[in-house]
C-alpha cells in the first residue's frame, strides 16, 4: 500500500568494484529487459527482410521512420549522424516507461540518477559535436545576432544559464512525470483496496477504480510523450550544436 | 543490503538521515550509473551497428525497387501511348484511303454511266435522224406517186366524161395549174 515502495532498489547480485557498490539490482535487470525488448523489436522482427513487410517488421520500420523524420526535421540532414543516439535514447526511455506501467514492475526512468545521466550524455554530445563541427564559432550560440551592445552581456548571461539548465530540465521533466504518475496510480489503486476492506464503503470502490483505469490511459500517453519530448529536445539541442548561428 | 534499503523506506518515512525516498538514495547511484552505461552502451552498439543499418538497407532497397518499377511502368505507359497513337493514325489513314477509294469508284462509275448514256443518246439521235430522213424520202416518193395516180385518174375521168382521150401533157399542165391555185 505504500506508494513509494515501488521505487525501491533491491540488490539481486551483490557486486563490489574498487570498494564501490555496483550490485546488479532490480533496476539493472529492467534496463537489461528494456535493451532485450528493443533488440527483439528492431533486430529479430526485422529478420525476414521482406520486401512487403509483415506486421512486426512494419512496426520496426514505422518506429525507424518516425525517429528518422524527427531527427531530420529538427536537426537537419547533418543531424542524421546522431540518429543512432536519438533512436537509442527514445527507445530506451519509451520501453522503460511502458514496462514500468505493468503492475509489480520497476520503472527505471523514475530515478533521477538515470534521467540525469541520460541528459548529461546528450549535454556532452552537444558540446563535443558543437566544438567539433564549428570550432569556436560554436560559442556564437550564446551571442544572438541583432541584439544591441548595451544589453548583450545580460543576454549572453541568460543564454549561458539557459544552456546549462538544459540537462536539469530535460532530466527532471522525465523523472518527475514518471514518479508522479506512478505514485498517483498507486494511491488510487490503494483507495480501491482500502474501500473494499471498509465494509459498506466498498460500494463506492468502483469510483477510484474507474479513476485508475483513466489514469492508466493517461500514463500510457505520458510514457510515450515523455520519451518523445526527451528525443525531440535532444534533436533541438543537437541542431543548436550543428547550426549555432540562430 | 537489500533488506537495509527496503527498511530505509519502510521505516524512514518521517525523514531522518539520507535515503527516505528511494530515487534520492545516493548509495544506489553508482550501481545505476554503471548498469545504465553498460546497458545503454550495448543498446547503442546494437542499434548503430546492427539494427538501424539493416532497417535502412531494407527501406532503401524497397525504395529503389519501387522507383525502378515505377520507372518501368512509366516507360510501358509511354510505349502503350505511342502504340495507341500509331494505331489511331493508321486507322485514320485507312479510313481516308477507303473514303478516297470509294469516291474515285463512285466518280468512275458516274463517268462511265454518263458516257454510256451519252453514246446511247447520240446513237438514238442518229437512228431518229435516219428514220426521219427515211420518212421524208418515203413521203416525197409517195407524193410523186400521188401526182402520177392523180393524172392517171384525171385522164380516165376526162376520157369518161368527154369520150376523148387526152394527152398526159395536158393533164400534167392542168394539175400543175390546179396545184398552183
Amino acid at each position: 500500500m505504500d506508494p513509494i515502495h515501488q521505487f525501491n532498489i533491491s540488490k539481486l547480485i551483490p557486486l563490489q568494484v574498487f570498494g564501490r557498490d555496483i550490485s546488479f539490482t532490480n533496476s539493472s535487470a529492467y534496463m537489461v529487459v528494456a535493451v532485450l525488448i528493443v533488440a527483439l523489436l528492431m533486430i529479430v522482427f526485422v529478420n525476414p527482410r521482406a520486401m512487403v513487410p509483415g506486421r512486426l517488421q512494419s512496426l520496426a520500420e514505422i518506429i525507424y521512420e518516425f525517429i528518422a523524420n524527427m531527427v531530420r526535421e529538427a536537426a537537419g540532414e547533418s543531424g542524421m549522424k546522431f540518429f543512432p543516439l536519438v533512436f537509442s535514447l527514445f527507445m530506451f526511455i519509451l520501453i522503460c516507461n511502458f514496462v514500468g506501467l505493468i503492475p509489480y514492475t520497476f520503472t527505471v526512468t523514475s530515478h533521477i540518477i538515470i534521467t540525469i545521466t541520460l541528459a548529461l550524455i546528450v549535454f556532452a554530445t552537444v558540446i563535443i559535436a558543437g566544438f567539433a563541427t564549428n570550432g569556436l564559432h560554436f560559442l556564437h550560440l550564446f551571442v544572438p545576432s541583432g541584439v544591441p551592445k548595451a544589453v548583450l552581456p545580460v543576454v549572453v548571461a541568460i543564454e549561458i544559464i539557459s544552456f546549462l539548465s538544459r540537462p536539469v530540465s530535460q532530466s527532471i521533466r522525465l523523472f518527475a512525470n514518471m514518479l508522479a504518475g506512478h505514485i498517483t496510480l498507486k494511491v488510487f489503486g490503494g483507495f480501491v483496496v482500502m474501500l473494499l476492506g471498509a465494509g459498506g464503503w466498498a460500494a463506492i470502490s468502483p469510483l477510484p477504480f474507474l479513476m485508475t483505469v483513466c489514469l492508466m490511459a493517461l500514463e500510457m500517453l505520458v510514457a510515450f510523450l515523455q520519451a518523445y519530448v526527451f528525443a525531440i529536445l535532444t534533436c533541438m539541442y543537437l541542431n543548436d550544436a550543428l547550426h549555432p548561428g540562430h | 543490503m537489500a533488506d537495509e534499503h527496503s527498511t530505509h523506506t519502510e521505516t524512514g518515512h518521517g525523514g531522518g538521515g539520507h535515503g527516505a525516498f528511494p530515487p534520492f538514495q545516493p548509495d544506489a547511484f553508482a550501481s545505476q550509473i554503471v548498469w545504465l552505461a553498460l546497458t545503454f552502451g550495448a543498446l547503442y552498439f546494437l542499434m548503430s551497428r546492427v539494427a538501424l543499418p539493416r532497417v535502412a538497407a531494407i527501406l532503401a532497397e524497397r525504395k529503389d525497387s519501387i522507383g525502378q518499377q515505377l520507372d518501368a511502368a512509366a516507360a510501358m505507359q509511354a510505349k502503350a501511348r505511342d502504340a495507341s497513337d500509331a494505331h489511331d493514325k493508321s486507322i485514320a489513314e485507312a479510313k481516308s484511303k477507303a473514303q478516297a477509294l470509294a469516291q474515285s469508284a463512285r466518280d468512275q462509275l458516274a463517268a462511265q454511266s454518263d458516257a454510256s448514256r451519252k453514246s446511247l443518246e447520240s446513237e438514238l439521235g442518229a437512228k431518229l435522224a435516219t428514220a426521219e430522213a427515211q420518212i421524208a424520202e418515203t413521203t416525197a416518193r409517195a407524193m410523186a406517186n400521188v401526182d402520177a395516180i392523180a393524172s392517171d385518174a384525171a385522164g380516165a375521168i376526162v376520157e369518161r366524161l368527154t369520150g376523148k382521150a387526152t394527152t398526159p401533157d395536158v393533164i400534167a399542165s392542168a394539175i400543175a395549174a390546179a396545184k398552183q391555185a
